[in-house]
């Protein structure tokens, strides 16, 4: 069913009680073509785009919780492409332009709000890397321009710029088409997109193996019995390893917590989104009226989805630093998502040591704002055994050959 | 927060340390004649456990001395601590901290 003004007519006289489910439930088949492992944006996106650019439709998408029940459902959706490395650029700026026609493409409506993304400075060294990284994004003709302390206060009044706090303001980057979109709405979107093109997206079903032969993937074990597969691609963020494990190699992945929090609802007052890598903290507002608040990983290594609160007593602090007028806030809730963390902070979008055998991993705190263009160069990945000119960097050779995309400096802290 | 026990200094709050990663990981001795890959395994590849998973720490706000802790993954619990050099302790049948 297409959702229109017309069909939202049609259910309200029925007071909304007759629409149908956005996917299907199927039983697993005995073999598919493709499966993918991790029901989560980036997996649900793969799979949409092997249905719907590569004609590949006898997929199968395997979650083993719900879908977006991890990372999907856990980031603070920020969403912008100003990175400083031309391999990184052209893949977020494509995946920024993806976002920017796909509630039009999925007929789901994921609430993009291109409200403009801060990235503030806070000392001098701060200052050149800030100005040397605006001049990279403009030579990739992404939208990036340098802000002053005055220009950064008229746009956002609250902030603190007084030159007088241990560490002022002194100036920022601001890339005007960033902002945030409805992180669960991209699960569904591209869910429901995969499900009408013929995709099977199977929830509560956890793969406990890799079977192969002769280096060749054969299928999966699953909690829900052995499925043959053809081709299998792994996007399953923080247990990237685990799965790995199971097929026999090791990835340079050490998987963290990364906690977040969201404040009592308020009246709308911050419009854009502001990050200090600095000071430490990023913010946003939602629709809802809550502060979004995240910062950096925990310094440990964890599968456990919290984390400990030190880390939240830091984003805090730095949070009333820039923002004092939300020093009385309440926060209202406080959840982890485990992160896949490399060690030049960029993906992972790969050909593995096994054949037909995929990974798709490594985004470590920032992978919501790729999800459109992480599906899009992985389907394309699976569906001709290479890689895309946008992932060819992106390999888990480059471990190996030294051709790391070091990104620690847009990457590592901003998400 | 982990309460994490020093070999030297006791039961100290996590807040006073920093964790350093994967232990046990041994500089190869003739590194020069490493193959691309070999020096790829020791430089970047982790096993990054889910469960059980030996690592290093460093007391840096205290008496600034490493050591390895054994903990679960999962539900953070501190099996061991060992100092550098000890070797870890044998797999325990069931679970439990132990010195």
């Amino acid at each position: 069913m297409r959702y229109s003004i017309l069909s939202l007519a049609r259910n309200a006289l029925t007071r909304h009680e007759h629409w149908p489910a956005a996917w299907r439930s199927p039983e697993p088949k005995q073999s598919y073509d493709v499966i993918i492992v991790g029901g989560g944006g980036h997996g649900l996106a793969t799979a949409y785009y092997l249905a719907a650019r590569h004609g590949v439709r006898n997929v199968a998408v395997l979650e083993k919780g719900w879908l977006g029940g991890g990372n999907t459902g856990r980031n603070t959706t920020i969403i912008r492409s100003n990175y400083l490395w031309d391999e990184s650029a052209h893949l977020y700026e494509h995946s920024l332009k993806l976002y920017e026609g796909l509630s039009r493409e999925l007929n789901f409506n994921i609430m993009l709000s291109q409200r403009g993304v801060l990235n503030l400075a806070h000392n001098l060294h701060d200052m050149r890397e800030l100005a040397r990284r605006v001049s990279a994004n403009r030579l990739n003709g992404i939208d990036s321009e340098v802000l002053t302390p005055a220009r950064i206060k008229a746009m956002v009044p609250i902030l603190n710029t007084s030159p007088k706090v241990r560490y002022p303001v002194l100036g920022a980057s601001l890339q005007r088409r960033g902002g945030v979109a409805r992180h669960d709405a991209v699960a569904w979107g591209f869910a429901r997109g995969a499900d009408a093109r013929g995709v099977d997206i199977i929830q509560n079903c956890e793969v406990t193996g890799i079977r192969q032969r002769d280096g060749v993937v054969e299928g999966v074990e699953t909690s829900r019995g052995y499925i043959q597969a053809r081709k299998v691609g792994v996007v399953v963020a923080g247990h990237a390893s685990v799965l790995a494990a199971m097929a026999g190699f090791r990835l340079p992945i050490d998987s963290h917590p990364l906690q977040a929090l969201v404040s009592e609802p308020i009246k709308p007052i911050h419009h854009s989104v502001v990050m200090s890598n600095a000071v430490h903290v990023y913010v946003s507002q939602s629709d809802k009226g809550e502060l979004v608040i995240g910062a950096g990983i925990d310094g440990y290594n964890s599968y456990a989805q919290h984390g400990s609160f030190p880390v939240i007593e830091d984003q805090m602090g730095a949070l009333v630093e820039l923002f004092p007028i939300f020093s009385r806030l309440k926060m209202l809730r406080h959840w982890a998502g485990i992160v896949d963390t490399c060690p030049d902070a960029s993906p992972i979008i790969s050909k593995t040591p096994v054949k037909h055998l995929y990974f798709n991993c490594g985004w470590g705190t920032g992978g919501f704002k790729a999800t459109p263009g992480s599906g899009w160069v992985f389907a394309h990945t699976i569906a001709h055994d290479a890689p895309h000119a946008l992932n060819a960097a992106f390999t888990l050779d480059r471990f190996t050959s030294g051709a790391l995309v070091d990104e620690h400096g847009a990457a590592a802290v901003a998400h | 927060m982990l309460l994490i026990e020093c070999p030297w200094c006791g039961f100290r709050e996590e807040s006073e340390f920093r964790c350093g990663g994967e232990a046990h990981i041994v500089r190869p001795l003739d590194s020069e004649s490493l193959s691309d890959a070999e020096w790829a395994d020791y430089l970047f590849m982790r096993t990054n456990p889910k469960g059980r998973h030996r690592e290093r720490w460093v007391h840096e706000h205290g008496c600034r001395r490493w050591f390895n802790v054994e903990r679960d993954t999962v539900t953070h619990e501190i099996l061991a601590v060992y100092r550098m050099g000890e070797h870890p302790p044998a797999e325990p049948a069931t679970g439990g901290r132990r010195r």
